[in-house]
């Protein structure tokens, strides 16, 4: 894969003012790349700030401090209405839950059609129409889906009309907060699948939030694992998986039930000595080719050797 | 050893504005003593309603249960009226709710949450009751319980609530827990916590567990047997290792394919095509029918009996009646099988 950078994130922020309790710290300053094509997945338990960062990348927040630059262009720097508009096409995001994020009281085709109007991407109703008629295939849906509301459809076929909603402008990078969560095990397997699917056919590049590690490891190329608003490891995700340095990863790797009952019998669990976390000083190094701890300079000697 | 309770063709139906619905269609199941049966089964599968039935919450007059027996302690639940199944409700039987954010009342301390039950059922003191529900707190593994005591739910993190709700679950040493999806709203490390505490006290209190998730992962984990429910019925039932190891009903090979494994990066997992029937008219024949690609033309017109495949292990699929064709599991599955063990040894 050749890798040309789509996104990089430096030095991320995302401070919440929490009136008398202070500032919560969502995101503290968080750096990665994601190259063109690739699935990057960003795990992490509730409240670590990975929801935030998707949220915080495309702009839903405006960054406290740091910068996204996206095609070689900062997303957060002052923007003219039209590059706001342009940017918007390019980068899209799919939620989490089905049942919040589509608008109930506007049909199937509305829903998708949206960005379209806004982007003015059909020259009249008749394109508009034939356009969505092929998302909806693309999706796995039929024609006839276009005119009902979202309350006529299950879980996972909701989750479908967000994908083509975010597939009807045409974007290169999709942001996909927890999109399976929601769903059941059988019908996550069908929306992997299409995600998938899509993204070989269209070079998507996503980025796929969650907190399912056997479900990321799946979907994803290489890996990043938050912990209270930093990234502590980031690898391909055979070597994450195979070979984890930070005691946090490797906590979390060891509490994922296996659907094998035999392996769960011999379980050991690693256990992770929250108030030890301490990332003064730290940051996050390069322990060998592409893989990445944070740590203090000492730390990283002992990893490598 | 007798089982401590037996399920007999439950019947659960709902009354609604568009028919009604056929919930839970025939289960039938037994629990001995100091076992964890695990339901497993999708959104819509029965799988609550059938522990609802248990507990006697199916609210009347839209919920009925038009057929069946419950029979724990000679008794048949499911003839018991509110009253009588007060007495029995949090004593005998007890559950362990999905949500431990809305399963505590907000407005009371914790302490006297977990007392409530002590001193209607066992008849304690307040001073008794305190003391008990100390120990309880100790015993889920609460730090400081004579400060968390006097406590409100929300100074609690999920994970500490979920321990507080076990509390008042075990209050009265009930002989059946029922817990409904007790970790699915907590994180995975918290989940690990929560599940080794219930498999902890179950070896010191000895009783029997039904555990109810979709996470097949946590089910190969914590059960003895497990139960897989398709649309109102039991469609396979065996100890855990002759469900993951030797699956017979194709939705079961469904629902094991659909999980990606270790070393499965490059190939499609296995979805189910479909979605679950309407259980206010169910399908002739095997509900499953429309979604099996094993489907033979019997499915579709007759429902298939159970069939025993060993003393522990049975399966309602027509593929193993003598006359049906031999069906392989899916290559997937079967990799998957082999793929597992591998995996299981690359770790451990």
């Amino acid at each position: 894969m050749k890798q040309e950078k789509i996104l990089e994130v430096k030095d991320l922020k995302q401070h919440f003012d929490a009136g008398k309790k202070g500032v919560i710290k969502a995101v503290d300053g968080i750096s990665f790349d994601i190259y063109r094509g690739e699935t990057f997945g960003l795990v992490g338990e509730s409240g670590c700030g990975k929801s935030t960062t998707g949220r915080t990348i495309i702009r839903l927040y405006n960054a406290t401090n740091g910068e996204v630059i996206f095609n070689g262009k900062d997303v957060h720097s002052a923007k003219s209405k039209k590059d706001l508009k342009a940017f918007n096409r390019q980068m899209q995001m799919i939620f989490q839950d089905p049942y919040a994020s589509l608008n109930p009281r506007m049909t199937v085709k509305d829903i998708i059609a949206e960005g379209m109007d806004i982007h003015g991407l059909a020259k009249n109703d008749q394109e508009k129409t034939a356009r969505v008629h092929e998302l909806l295939e693309t999706v796995g849906l039929n024609k006839q889906h276009a005119s009902r509301y979202p309350h006529e459809f299950s879980g996972g076929q909701r989750q479908r009309i967000g994908i083509a909603r975010a597939l009807a402008v045409d974007p290169e990078f999709i942001i996909a907060d927890e999109p399976i969560s929601a769903l059941d095990v059988s019908i996550q397997a069908q929306v992997v699948n299409l995600l998938k699917e899509l993204q070989q056919e269209r070079g998507l590049t996503y980025l796929f939030i969650a907190h399912d590690l056997s479900m990321v490891k799946y979907i994803s190329d290489r890996i990043a694992v938050m912990y209270a608003g930093r990234i502590v490891e980031l690898a391909e995700s055979d070597e994450l998986y195979n070979n984890p340095l930070h005691s946090y990863t490797k906590s979390l790797l060891s509490a994922i039930p296996v659907p094998d009952p035999e392996f769960e019998r011999n379980r050991e669990r690693v256990l992770f000595d929250h108030s030890s976390y301490n990332p003064e000083g730290s940051e996050l190094r390069e322990v060998k080719a592409g893989h990445w701890v944070l740590c203090t300079e000492e730390e990283m000697k002992q990893y490598q050797v | 050893m007798d089982p401590i309770l037996d399920v007999k063709n439950l019947n659960v139906t709902f009354d609604t504005y568009g028919g009604k619905v056929q919930a839970v269609r025939g289960v039938n199941f037994s629990l001995k003593k100091g076992e964890t049966l695990a339901i497993v089964g999708e959104s819509g599968s029965g799988k609550s309603v059938t522990t609802k039935a248990l507990m006697g919450l199916i609210k009347k007059p839209a919920g009925k249960i038009p057929e069946g027996e419950i029979l724990f302690d000679g008794k048949d639940l499911a003839k018991l009226d509110n009253k009588q199944m007060q007495k029995i409700r949090g004593k005998d039987l007890s559950m362990i709710f999905q949500d431990p954010m809305t399963s505590l009342n907000p407005t009371m301390k914790i302490g006297k949450q977990i007392m409530e039950g002590l001193i209607l059922h066992q008849k304690l003191s307040k001073q008794q009751a305190k003391e008990r529900a100390l120990e309880l707190l100790n015993l889920v593994g609460i730090p400081y319980p004579e400060k968390r005591m006097n406590q409100y739910p929300h100074q609690f993190s999920g994970g500490m609530r979920q321990r507080v709700v076990i509390a008042i679950a075990l209050a009265c040493n009930p002989k059946v827990l029922i817990a409904d999806e007790p970790t699915t709203a907590l994180d995975v490390t918290i989940q690990a916590q929560i599940i080794e505490l219930m498999k902890d006290i179950q070896k010191k209190m000895d009783t029997s567990i039904i555990f109810i998730t979709h996470d097949l992962g946590v089910v190969a984990n914590v059960a003895d047997r497990v139960a897989v429910m398709y649309a109102g019925k039991i469609v396979e039932i065996g100890t855990v290792d002759d469900v993951f190891y030797n699956p017979k009903h194709p939705y079961t090979w469904g629902l094991l394919g659909s999980l990606p494994t270790v070393d499965s990066n490059e190939e499609k997992l296995m979805a189910i095509p479909g979605t679950p029937p309407d259980l206010i008219h169910p399908p002739k024949g095997d509900a499953f029918a429309a979604r099996n690609e094993f489907a033979l033309a019997i499915d579709f017109e007759e429902e298939p009996p159970m069939f025993k495949v060993s003393d522990t292990h049975s399966a309602a699929t027509w593929l193993l009646h003598e006359n049906a064709p031999d069906i392989e599991p899916p290559a997937t599955v079967k990799k998957r099988m082999a793929g597992i063990s591998v995996e299981g040894e690359r770790q451990s």
